[in-house]
């Protein structure tokens, strides 16, 4: 049942698509932490039409499922008349923008968990707002938003399957392609299944050792 | 863009029927899973020599893959080793697999975090130890577990929309076969089910927080 011939034959395609899959995930994560950051000070801010964007984009956002995000990308420019977007930076895309929602929340509960006394000391102390939110807030916000960050980034790399319903050249989309040469389609996924583990099985454990760390400290 | 064309009353029946079929598929998980997940868990807490390692090791798997991945597994390659399933059963045993993983999570949190004198008390009161979890230990954890419980079952009813890539006729699958008609439907009809799952995954969510507000 489990032909390793088949893993050694289209070992390249594997690789292939491991290594588009881990590149999505790298630039989703990153963006994501960007944009979610933002996103999470908009929330906070005292700002009306901010506060009226973030609380906007996290409540849309989480309702919607990923694959509506990641359509949004790669269905709706055509129709405006812009050029289209290709499987794999549309499910890279949807992914920022879908985790990002995830990780504003995780990182405004972070902020609120500071003690309104640190921003009143600093702002006292003669620093901006954002000078607070760099120096002050955010370094110990971040502190006790790190697991939830985590978990997040552990989602965005199983949720990165959804490039194959886009035709995104990731893992599924290269177990696609072989399974139609070989007429098999157990083994070819079954190894996408491994390849996916390699990925994730480090992260989460990474993850519980960092949380129980972290526990310990405090 | 062609709105009026769009939303004829064909189309958006069409697209409700999607709706229908993607709760009643996440009705179904939902169930299932959470059964099966306080099962897992149970297992998973009492420590029985061997099989409380092989339910551990079965629900840390699962939980490190992709839903989309099991979802076409379960579909299109369990047939090869002779589990032929028509697509609703597929969707509804890949879903409940996935998701009674996360559930069972939740539940061995919950039980976790009971205090472990509640389990000596109920021992040497007399009760057997199925009893001591079902009378003293479960009660009090299924408190704790309401919240995360509910966003896993708005994650679900999410995630049911991967579906499509089996031909699952549920509402975005139904969505892309309005759209196919005609590239000026695209964007209604997209907007008709990015608003309508909006809508049942916000009141779902807010009914959860009164849950929670009155549990507590």
């Amino acid at each position: 049942m489990l032909d390793f011939h088949i893993l050694t034959k289209y070992f390249d395609w594997y690789m292939e698509g491991l290594g588009n899959v881990a590149l999505a995930c790298l630039l989703a994560i990153a963006g994501s932490f960007v944009l979610g950051t933002v996103i999470a000070v908009f929330r906070i801010s005292s700002i009306r039409l901010l506060n009226v964007v973030g609380v906007t984009y996290v409540e849309v956002i989480r309702n919607i499922p990923l694959l509506l995000v990641v359509y949004g990308f790669y269905l709706l420019p055509p129709v405006f008349g812009l050029s289209a977007v290709d499987g794999f930076k549309s499910g890279t895309l949807g992914l920022t923008v879908y985790t990002a929602a995830f990780i504003a929340e995780a990182v405004r509960a972070g902020i609120i968990s500071v003690p309104k006394g640190q921003s009143e000391a600093a702002r006292a102390s003669g620093l901006t707002y954002l000078q607070t939110m760099r120096h002050i807030i955010l370094p110990q916000a971040f502190r006790i938003v790190v697991p939830p960050i985590g978990n997040q980034f552990l989602n965005i790399v199983k949720n990165s399957a959804i490039l194959g319903v886009v035709a995104g050249f990731d893992l599924m989309y290269y177990a696609d392609k072989i399974s139609s040469k070989t007429y098999i389609t157990f083994t070819p996924y079954l190894f996408v299944g491994m390849f996916y583990l390699v990925l994730t099985v480090p992260i989460s454990i990474g993850l519980k050792l960092l949380e129980r760390r972290l526990s310990q400290s405090n | 863009m062609d709105f009026v064309g769009a939303y004829e009353w064909p189309n958006i029946r069409f697209i409700l029927q999607g709706l229908l079929v993607t709760l009643e598929v996440a009705l179904y998980s939902i169930v299932l899973s959470f059964v099966l997940g306080c099962i897992l868990a149970t297992i998973r807490y009492s420590k029985m020599p061997g099989l409380s390692h092989a339910v551990g090791l079965w629900v840390e798997t699962i939980r490190n893959l992709p839903l989309l991945l099991i979802i076409f597994f379960t579909h299109f390659a369990l047939p090869e080793v002779g589990f032929k399933m028509n697509v609703f059963v597929s969707a509804v045993v890949a879903l409940t697999v996935f998701e009674s993983a996360m559930i069972a999570e939740i539940v061995r949190g919950g039980l976790l975090s009971i205090d472990k004198g509640q389990t000596e008390a109920g021992r040497a009161s007399g009760l057997t130890y199925l009893q001591t979890l079902w009378h003293i230990v479960l009660p009090q954890a299924l408190r704790k577990m309401v919240p995360p419980t509910v966003s896993q079952f708005i994650a679900l009813l999410k995630d049911t929309s991967l579906a499509v890539i089996i031909a699952l006729p549920e509402v975005v699958h139904n969505m892309n076969i309005v759209k196919s008609q005609n590239v000026n439907y695209t964007m209604p009809a997209f907007l008709l089910v990015a608003v309508l799952y909006f809508l049942v995954n916000f009141s779902l969510s807010r009914l959860a927080k009164r849950l929670e507000l009155k549990t507590h």
